[in-house]
């Protein structure tokens, strides 16, 4: 039985994600409007695109082949089931075992080389530029998450974001590793998620794109699975970043329903905060040259690393 | 039983490479070659699979008397040497299920057929080996009668040069390998292995030949910097041969440091837990850095199978640091990641050079340069090789990222190590790790893109066809491997146990009984990982997001010209390439490691000269190491030649001189 | 309180190596001079709460010196020179940022791995004070050697004293007189580099100390 309601919850959490990630970038994009004293629109308007872009047509170029038509639904099913891994409102679920945060850096990487590929595929220059911008972002972006989860990892003895959200709820105390590897992660995140300074979410100027160059062929049902993608990607960054570094409220499997609800609560309140710092620091900060985007993944890179090595000096817990 | 089975396969072999001599010419002999190899290797992989999966430390040697007389040749099958000859064997018949397709358009069969077999007996047989004797001889005749397929298409610009280099290396690999097993067997001259593994070695000798084991497998395996013939001789070969060099021969290199190192070598130090890890990590970028520039398609996966063996050498190494601290657990850990990689990469690298082999077929380009589109002509191929791209990639839910993943969580337990060097170094492989896999996936996007994606870019891509049916039924069957041991990989690592119980007496817990199909290396609290409840979930929530979206979305597509900003090009010459693909990484990384120089020439303004783009890169290892080395040689050489023309007198002088150093030397040392 | 005061103090010093890499990977000149006087308001507020845990008042004074005279008067006194001299305003590395940072990233492992085993008896803070110490310090001079601009120089310079600060007060003594010597000696400091850099200016235009080398002597 228990089982059974675990996998309940577990699908629930598959559903909230789902349904709160567009709800989350339409709040930035309002927050990003506010603060241009914009009168912006409004919040739900990314259901609306989604929806609308369902009931369009698929424009397909000539040159178009098989993998540009399946990769958008491989590119979304990797990233919500990413998505759902990560614990929101609720830890250690019974699937949330299938995959570490290793397994789960992996499956966006498997995500994006779909999509590096999908923008190759039609053989145009926009989407090459693209594919080829957002490889390079990665090579360096994938590392310094990995080096920002060896620093949690060491620290709490396990590579499971569950086991690391508990461990963090304990008396952790401050820490410089901790504070290193938090900055690190929101500059991973920043840069994975295609937002100021690396790349611009809103622009269609095609030189400084990175992510919009790469899904400009894209039309129609494919388009917008691509964008339910993209947003839940910003939803499991902000619940990776809520879950290790602000672990408080969330419930432990089988604390009932109260628990559940409080974590949820607690979960807006998190995903609300983290967007609203994230609109803020987007608002304040100018876009920076691809080629300055190395120094400042170098820099995650070096932060990770740094995290890790000083966690051997601070006294043992 | 099984040695003789195994045997009785090798002897086969070696009779088929010899008949095939007068008979290469023949209309059937290449499928009665290939039919036959494919046979008796699957014999022998079955023979192998049931030594390895009934486990066990017992050992059945055989001594035959051929060889030296007083020694004879000892062969003795454990379960190491059954995990390799798994992948020697599982290589060979999918390599010889390719051949039969392939080996259709040879056009010199006379200079493959009768190399081919003994290539695969000679694998075996450094396998089995049981003295120093034996593994070396069996040693030599394999890179020999690789060097001989290498050579097979010898008038091809370059490939003469590709086997002048590797026979060089595979001799000081040998040389190498000769003065290691000199020492091992010390003066006593005990040469059979059980010898050996009864000897006490001191720490001097121990280092020495660890050194040397390091240069003569390495060399054969591809470490940085002994690495320089790999990428020029494997891609050289016809391509189920070069899937064979880099799936296999170089994984009977890590067998050859294996069996020296972990077996033979006694207990070894903590600083070879430094020094093995770190040529694993520079080898790892390095190699990844190099296919990256790389726009030779079959030389670019060569260079990533300098890449994979650096990730597998990054295993053994942490292997060797835990086992040098008493941590046989964490020690067990790291060695079935390796050996785990050896697995994995063997497959995946088999299937992306049968991929390369069936491009090179159908349209005779190796150059990516010119290929392009093939996605709609060779649908089966671009499958199979996108397969195989995401495995290497280490990409869930394949295999790949399994072995990856187990290399990363044995270095997570690096803390527990007492030498702070070691705390401190490890951390930062793991980083280097890291990096190469990402870069992997940099350049097998640029590799499958360019190739098989966009728009054909020559005629010969244009009119391409699908390759044949054996090609096509090899590549599958090791895509459907890659996808099984990513899903299943608890069943993989079960089998691995005995290997690393023997070697490190300690094993990874046994994953069967693990409800849901789940894997744990050390302890559920810490990390598990579920291959096929991934795949599962991802497989369900595309065809949910299927199903949803065929309910209710519009289901219209209209085909039109690409939009492409506005500004959709005529030519497909002015797609991305691959130099164009790779060039911010090569700003990036490039710079530094190759030197790359960007020189850019535009004609002045109302010229309408096309501006031109040179890159410049140096190969830092080739210009620092090899080039003094073979700039040394040849002044040597010079000055020899003058040796060439003397008077009989000033000949008779250096022989006199000769005898009198010789006989000083032999007073002195009394 | 003395768990949570020990985290407090790692966590300063920890900030400061983590400012002195943000030092390195500035590449403008203004910028440089805002991240210094971060550099400088972390190392006072870690001596004041050096000052407050080991309740030693003569600390609050070094943590006012340094406030005041690090935090402000040099950087405003460094920015002004910079627009009357209208020095340009990118710093140009000798090496790439990234393995400038890189190379730091090795010092620090360095530094930690010289000093955990030299001071293991003493205490935890001191221990991780002087690991963290070093590193400021080394970070400081690879800053010196990276960099041609002169100004990025005297910051390099003044980052290393913020380091020897740091060090001299995790080690529960340092005489006041000393430290006001020492903070005597870097305002002198400033003003013989501003001298130096007003002559260089009016000498050569630029402040590119590499132009220098062509005037020494005994050269070929």
């Amino acid at each position: 039985m228990a089982i059974v309601l675990d996998a309940v919850v577990q699908l629930g959490q598959l559903l909230v994600v789902l349904l709160l990630a567009p709800l989350l970038t339409g709040y930035v994009r309002m927050v990003k409007a506010r603060l241009l004293r914009r009168q912006g629109p409004p919040l739900v308007q990314p259901y609306r695109d989604l929806l609308r872009l369902l009931r369009k047509e698929v424009v397909l170029a000539h040159s178009a082949s098989w993998l540009f038509r399946v990769a958008p639904y491989l590119i979304f099913a990797t990233t919500w089931v990413a998505a759902a891994l990560v614990p929101t409102f609720a830890a250690g679920l019974v699937f949330s075992y299938a995959a570490d945060m290793i397994a789960i850096v992996a499956l966006l990487g498997s995500a994006r080389f779909m999509l590096a590929l999908a923008g190759l595929d039609v053989g145009t220059s926009f989407g090459g530029i693209g594919s080829s911008r957002e490889m390079m972002i990665a090579s360096l972006a994938e590392p310094a998450m990995l080096m920002v989860v060896f620093t949690l990892s060491l620290l709490a003895g396990s590579t499971q974001l569950s086991s690391i959200a508990v461990f963090m709820q304990g008396p952790v105390g401050l820490r410089v590793s901790l504070a290193l590897a938090l900055v690190g992660l929101v500059m991973v995140a920043i840069a994975e998620n295609a937002r100021i300074p690396i790349d611009n979410p809103a622009t269609h100027l095609e030189l400084t794109m990175v992510h919009e160059a790469m899904i400009l062929e894209y039309s129609g049902r494919h388009l917008a699975l691509i964008e339910a993608a993209s947003y839940l990607k910003l939803l499991l960054y902000l619940s990776v970043i809520a879950c290790v570094f602000v672990p408080w409220g969330i419930a432990v499997s089988g604390q009932g329903f109260a628990a559940y609800l409080i974590g949820l609560t607690l979960y807006l309140v998190k995903l609300s905060g983290g967007g609203l710092l994230l609109a803020v620091f987007e608002t304040a900060i100018a876009k920076m040259r691809v080629f300055r985007v190395p120094d400042f993944l170098g820099a995650a890179l070096m932060l990770g690393l740094l995290a890790t090595l000083l966690l051997f000096v601070s006294r043992v817990a | 039983m099984a040695l003789e089975v195994l045997l009785w396969c090798v002897a086969v072999l070696l009779g088929t490479g010899v008949a095939a001599v007068p008979a290469a010419t023949h209309r059937l002999a290449t499928s009665l070659v290939y039919g036959l190899a494919i046979g008796v290797s699957a014999i022998a992989l079955a023979t192998a699979g049931v030594v390895l999966l009934a486990g066990g430390p017992v050992a059945s040697t055989l001594k035959l008397p051929i060889g030296l007389p007083w020694l004879g040749a000892h062969f003795r099958i454990d379960t190491l040497a059954a995990f390799f000859l798994v992948v020697v064997n599982l290589g060979s018949v999918t390599a010889s299920l390719f051949g039969l397709g392939y080996g259709r358009h040879e056009e010199t069969p006379a200079r493959v057929l009768p190399f081919y077999p003994a290539f695969l007996a000679a694998m075996n047989l450094v396998v089995l080996a049981d003295d120093a004797f034996t593994f070396l001889f069996t040693w030599e005749l394999m890179s020999l009668s690789s060097w001989a397929l290498v050579m097979a298409q010898h008038r091809r610009p370059g490939n003469a040069e590709a086997g002048y280099i590797y026979l060089l290396m595979a001799s000081l690999g040998t040389l190498a390998l000769l003065f290691a097993f000199g020492l091992l067997a010390g003066a006593s001259g005990g040469y059979a292995f059980d010898a050996i593994r009864a000897t006490a070695f001191s720490g001097h000798v121990s280092a020495i030949v660890l050194a040397l084991a390091l240069i003569g497998a390495g060399s054969k395996a591809g470490l940085v910097p002994l690495h320089v013939w790999l990428p020029l001789a494997h891609p050289a070969a016809p391509s189920h041969v070069s899937a064979l060099m880099s799936g296999v021969m170089t994984k009977v290199a890590v067998y050859g440091f294996v069996r020296i190192v972990f077996d033979l070598l006694g207990p070894p130090s903590w600083w070879w837990g430094a020094l093995v890890p770190l040529l694993g990590g520079v080898t790892a970028v390095m190699g990844v850095l190099y296919a990256l520039m790389q726009h030779d398609l079959k030389r670019l996966l060569a260079y990533h199978t300098v890449e994979n063996i650096g990730i597998i050498f990054i295993g053994l190494g942490l292997a060797l640091a835990f086992e040098a601290n008493q941590m046989p657990a964490a020690a067990a850990l790291a060695l079935t990641a390796a050996l785990f990689h050896v697995f994995n990469h063997s497959v995946f690298k088999s299937l992306l050079f049968f991929g390369a082999g069936a491009v090179l077929t159908a349209t005779g380009e190796r150059d990516m340069e010119r290929l392009g589109g093939l996605i709609h002509r060779m649908p089966l191929t671009a499958f199979v090789f996108l397969v195989g791209s995401a495995a290497i990639s280490a990409l869930p839910p394949f295999n790949g990222f399994v072995s990856e993943w187990l290399t990363f969580q044995a270095i997570l337990l690096s803390p527990a190590l007492p030498q702070w060097s070691l705390k401190f170094l490890v951390p930062a492989i793991g980083a280097l790790l890291a990096l190469s896999a990402a870069l992997a996936a940099a350049c097998f996007v640029k590799a499958f893109g360019v190739t098989f994606l966009g728009r054909p870019r020559t005629p010969a891509a244009q009119e391409a066809k699908e390759t044949d049916r054996w090609s096509l039924a090899a590549m599958f069957v090791l895509a459907a491997l890659c996808l099984l041991a990513g899903i299943l990989p608890g069943h993989f690592i079960d089998a691995l146990a005995p290997v690393a119980q023997a070697l490190t007496g300690e094993n990874v817990p046994r994953q069967e009984q693990l409800s849901w199909l789940m894997i744990v290396p050390i302890a559920e609290s810490r990390s598990s990982y579920n291959g096929l409840l991934l795949f599962a979930f991802i497989a369900l929530a595309a065809w949910s997001a299927t199903g949803v979206i065929h309910r209710w979305a519009s289901a219209a597509t209209r085909r039109s010209p690409p939009w492409d900003c506005g500004y959709p090009d005529a030519s497909p010459l002015t797609q991305y390439t691959a130099g164009s693909f790779t060039q911010p990484i090569r700003r990036v990384f490039g710079s530094v490691v190759f030197r790359a120089r960007e020189e850019l020439r535009m004609p002045p303004p109302g010229d309408t000269q096309a501006a031109t783009l040179r890159v410049r890169m140096r190969d830092l290892p080739w210009d620092v190491l090899y080039a003094p080395i073979a700039g040394l040689v040849g002044f040597a050489a010079d000055q020899l030649n003058k040796v060439q023309s003397l008077t009989v007198r000033a000949y008779l002088t250096l022989v006199f001189g000769a005898l009198v150093i010789l006989l000083m030397v032999l007073g002195i040392w009394q | 309180m003395d768990r949570l005061a020990l985290d407090v103090a790692h966590l300063f010093a920890g900030g400061l190596v983590l400012v002195s890499f943000m030092l390195l990977y500035q590449d403008r000149i203004f910028g440089l001079l805002n991240i210094f006087a971060l550099h400088a308001l972390v190392v006072s507020v870690s001596v004041a709460w050096q000052a407050y845990i080991q309740q030693a008042p003569h600390l609050y004074i070094t943590a006012t010196i340094a406030l005041v005279v690090k935090a402000f008067v040099i950087p405003v006194a460094l920015h002004r020179i910079i627009v009357r001299l209208g020095i340009h305003r990118e710093i140009d590395p000798v090496v790439g940022i990234g393995q400038t940072m890189l190379a730091g990233i090795g010092l620090v492992a360095l530094s930690i791995m010289v000093m955990l085993p030299i001071a293991a008896e003493a205490g935890t803070l001191v221990r991780e004070d002087l690991a963290f110490a070093l590193s400021v310090v080394l970070l400081g001079l690879l800053m010196m050697i990276s960099r041609h601009n002169a100004v990025s120089q005297v910051i390099g310079f003044m980052s290393i004293e913020n380091g020897l600060i740091l060090a001299a007060t995790g080690a529960k003594g340092m005489p006041l007189v000393v430290e006001i010597s020492v903070a005597f000696s870097i305002l002198v400091a400033l003003i013989v580099i501003g001298v130096f850099l007003f002559r260089i200016r009016e000498r050569f235009d630029t402040v590119d100390v590499s132009t220098l080398d062509q005037y020494r002597g005994g050269r070929p």
